[in-house]
């Protein structure tokens, strides 16, 4: 699977203005729903789940990234996005650092092993110093849609 | 240094997704010793077992058979405990 197979790049958020991880999560739902990706109405009640997702358990798994996740009724087609901020969000991180890029996944209810798969991509690509730099340092959509394509082709 | 290792199946409906991904790095992170999971197939890849982002990279979902290693004083008491975690399916269903 490839990044741009469910990254939806007119939802890309290249400065985050939300200050705080309630608010960046319904920034970038918002903008998947500005994309057509998912529905106005679904927009609540995917936030709340996203919420109710990270008080079970950060998405924050260290390095500045956070990948807030969740399987929703309300989604009928995978879809993925990117916020960052330059300031920093608080997300409870597993290593307590503030998070700095949120790669964001929506995933229907019943397709566990598509999510999978896209988890797979998305951490793969992370766990790369250089991919996790490069994105941190693209102030813009276009640089980041380069670097997901490099990212893709390089896989 | 003593050495244990486990074949086990992911057997909940979810697979291996974050949050059992989290649950068994938790485990693993109670044991000294150095914990790795292997998958085989296709799409060969071997985890550090105290990786969140490495075990979410297996993406191994229902019915994938995996492999976890223990190397350290404590090798099969870690590998006891961390096959329990797939025997109950992490809680799940």
């Amino acid at each position: 699977m490839k990044l741009r197979e469910f990254i939806v790049p007119e939802a890309i958020v290249p400065e985050l203005s939300a200050s705080n991880r309630d608010e960046a999560l319904r920034e970038l739902v918002l903008a998947l729903s500005g994309a057509g990706a998912v529905s106005p109405a679904a927009v609540d009640p995917i936030v709340a789940a996203l919420i109710a997702r990270e008080q079970g358990g950060s998405t924050g798994f260290g390095k500045g990234v956070a990948v807030p996740h969740v399987k929703h009724a309300a989604v009928k087609k995978m879809a993925g996005t990117i916020g960052r901020t330059a300031a920093g969000i608080d997300f409870t991180a597993l290593d307590h650092q503030p998070v700095y890029t949120i790669v964001l996944l929506l995933s229907p209810e019943n397709q566990p092993q598509q999510h999978l798969q896209a988890m797979n991509v998305v951490f793969s690509n992370l766990q790369k110093d250089m991919f996790r730099r490069f994105l941190r340092q693209s102030t813009n959509r276009a640089s980041i849609l380069e670097l997901l394509e490099e990212a893709d082709l390089g896989k | 240094m003593p050495t244990a290792s486990r074949d086990i199946i992911v057997s909940n409906s979810l697979g291996l997704h974050a949050r059992p991904a989290m649950q068994f790095v938790d485990t693993a992170n109670r044991f000294h010793s150095r914990v790795t999971v292997s998958k085989g197939g296709e799409e060969p890849y071997e985890a550090d077992g105290k990786s969140v982002m490495q075990m979410i990279i297996l993406a191994a979902t229902q019915g994938t058979p995996l492999r976890i290693n223990a190397d350290g004083d404590d090798a099969e008491a870690a590998v006891n405990s961390l096959a329990q975690l797939f025997a109950d399916k992490f809680g799940e269903e």
